[in-house]
């Protein structure tokens, strides 16, 4: 179960007395079979509309059952390129923020915690963007980093940046914003290894006249890896259905349209609902066979 | 000698500015709320605090932002009610299934919220069932369930089963050990779980753009008004919305440091 690595605590015991499974019944079935009714009820309802077709001499919209292959055809000869776009800016986006999220998770993580009052400041700072909505903090930038605003200005001005430049709607501002939203998905997990991790090791590396670069990359590394790759994760998969950073009306453009995007506009603009659902269904297997793979790869199979 | 200083403060000098960083956006979008900013609030025009005072002369502002917060509470008590029973289920008693039990759970936490939107609707639309306030709910509450058991569950495990063992040797009946010993010890982890909900609810905007139609919250408001112009009355609320949850955070953390301190001196 990959899935398992979503757990950044340590593996709970659970010691479960067999005893009165009818109670345990009662307790799991409204909750399961409210899952059931509106998780997977909805992923079959998906499936079966990527097959549907259109129903002759009807209105836009109208749709019938039928086993038709051709909505797949379809999404991959005509949206391969935003196939291909979503997963590099969501891979480029999940490492800008891991890059960005490590060291800042052992300064709260390790370097404070001779300070726990300043710890807890500093992780309330974390989590703050988590307070305000995340459609004004990606517009906000978009202000800041507009051709008119101070960043874009001030570069002209300095001659550091041509007179026709300009960041938003770029490709670079969208994986900008993407790696922005999600940096607490990162810091967080990777905070939460790092701060059990026990620093004699990290002593005992120094002992045996491993240089600081060796040291982290075998002593603190791979014992804050569950963080890491949790973080990775969290980050990864929505950042991969995101269409809010790349839409238009926030930093991206008609060059920069992800996954998401696309099926927006099939559902809400097109009104084709199989095409939409075709596509729901491709990311979907695509997000699912990449983190199988990276769980696997990255050897955490204990984890699962 | 300055060398040295940088060497030894790089982590906190990186550290500082990563946090001026993550702040740049929320300080930007506080002070534009204060913006006069009559028709586009993207210039800034002077101070003004007409956007606080006529909050909700803005028209949609106040009607979405109360949308959001009834669709949070509401399945807030509903997820967080099935949640923790699934919870204490996972961890006290023994079943088949388990395994798939699991996956279930986890399944909605790794799908991105399009496919999970897309997928609703397409059953919303399949069985006839409009889209409003009813369909933002029920969406709401099936993506906030796995959020509640993960954390209730581990506050289940770490609870003594002698506690409960001593109200029943007590002649408590099992309704009474529940509502006077289990629940009053699982509390903590119930309202982490309700908080964590309502925010995951009041923040939701992707799952609730595929499954309102008519029914406008706060985000969904946001998303449409970034197209035409952003009103200067949406940051007020955000940063209303803001200032309150960094003060509750901030009074749980103190109230708990006071805690402590108070078992220590014991």
């Amino acid at each position: 179960m990959a899935f398992g690595a979503f757990a950044t605590s340590a593996p709970v015991v659970e010691s479960a007395p067999r005893r009165r499974s009818r109670v345990a019944l009662l307790l799991l079935l409204p909750g399961i079979a409210y899952l059931a009714l509106f998780f997977l009820v909805p992923l079959v309802s998906l499936i079966l509309t990527s097959f549907q077709e259109k129903t002759p001499g009807t209105d836009i919209g109208v749709y019938s059952y039928a086993f038709n292959l051709e909505n797949y055809a379809f999404i991959f000869s005509t949206y391969g390129e935003h196939m291909l776009r979503s997963v590099f800016y969501a891979v480029v986006a999940t490492v800008l923020a891991l890059l960005f999220s490590y060291p800042l998770a052992y300064f709260i993580g390790v370097t404070l915690r001779r300070f726990p009052l300043l710890q807890a400041l500093a992780l309330t700072l974390v989590i703050a963007p988590f307070f305000i909505s995340f459609l004004l903090r990606t517009l906000a930038w978009k202000q800041i980093l507009s051709d008119e605003g101070p960043v874009i200005s001030t570069l002209k001005g300095l001659s550091l940046l041509g007179s026709d430049a300009h960041f938003t709607g770029t490709a670079g501002a969208v994986i900008f914003g993407l790696a922005y939203n999600f940096i607490p998905f990162m810091t967080l997990p990777i905070y939460t290894s790092l701060e059990k991790l026990d620093l004699r090791y990290v002593e005992a590396g120094g002992d045996l006249y491993a240089s600081p670069a060796r040291t982290f990359f075998s002593v603190t590394l791979p014992l804050s890896a569950p963080g890491v790759i949790s973080g990775t994760l969290l980050t990864f998969i929505p950042i991969s259905g995101d269409y809010v950073n790349a839409s238009n009306a926030f930093l991206g453009s008609s060059e920069t349209a992800m996954v998401g995007n696309v099926i927006e506009s099939q559902f809400f603009t097109s009104q084709n609902y199989p095409v939409a659902a075709a596509l729901s269904i491709v990311l979907m297997a695509a997000i699912l066979l990449l983190v199988s793979i990276y769980v696997r790869k990255s050897g955490t199979e204990d984890l699962v | 000698m300055i060398g040295r200083f940088f060497a030894r403060y790089t982590i906190w000098i990186y550290a500082t500015l990563a946090f001026v960083f993550l702040l740049i956006p929320i300080i930007y979008t506080i002070v534009f709320s204060f913006n006069d900013s009559r028709r586009t609030n993207i210039a800034w025009r002077g101070f003004t605090l007409d956007n606080w005072i006529y909050l909700c002369e803005e028209q949609g502002v106040c009607q979405a932002f109360v949308n959001s917060i009834l669709v949070g509470v509401i399945a807030t008590l509903l997820a967080t009610t099935l949640g923790t029973m699934i919870a204490i289920a996972l961890v006290r008693y023994r079943f088949k299934f388990r395994a798939a039990t699991t996956l279930l759970l986890f399944l909605p936490m790794a799908t991105p919220e399009v496919v999970l939107g897309t997928g609703l609707a397409a059953e919303f639309l399949t069985a006839g069932i409009p889209k409003g306030m009813l369909t933002v709910i029920l969406a709401h509450t099936m993506f906030c369930i796995s959020f509640v058991v993960v954390t209730v569950r581990a506050r289940v495990a770490s609870l003594d089963p002698a506690m409960e063992e001593a109200g029943r040797d007590l002649y408590a009946s099992p309704g009474q050990v529940f509502m006077r010993v289990t629940f009053p010890l699982l509390l903590p982890g119930i309202i982490a779980a309700a908080l964590l909900s309502f925010a995951l609810s009041f923040d939701d905007f992707i799952i609730t753009n595929f499954n309102s139609g008519p029914f406008v919250t706060f985000p969904k408001y946001l998303y449409t008004a970034a197209a035409k112009g952003m009103p200067a009355e949406a940051n007020v609320v955000a940063s209303a919305v803001f200032f309150i949850a960094i003060i509750a955070v901030v009074v749980s953390q103190l109230s708990a440091a006071a805690k402590r301190k108070r078992l220590a001196k014991q």
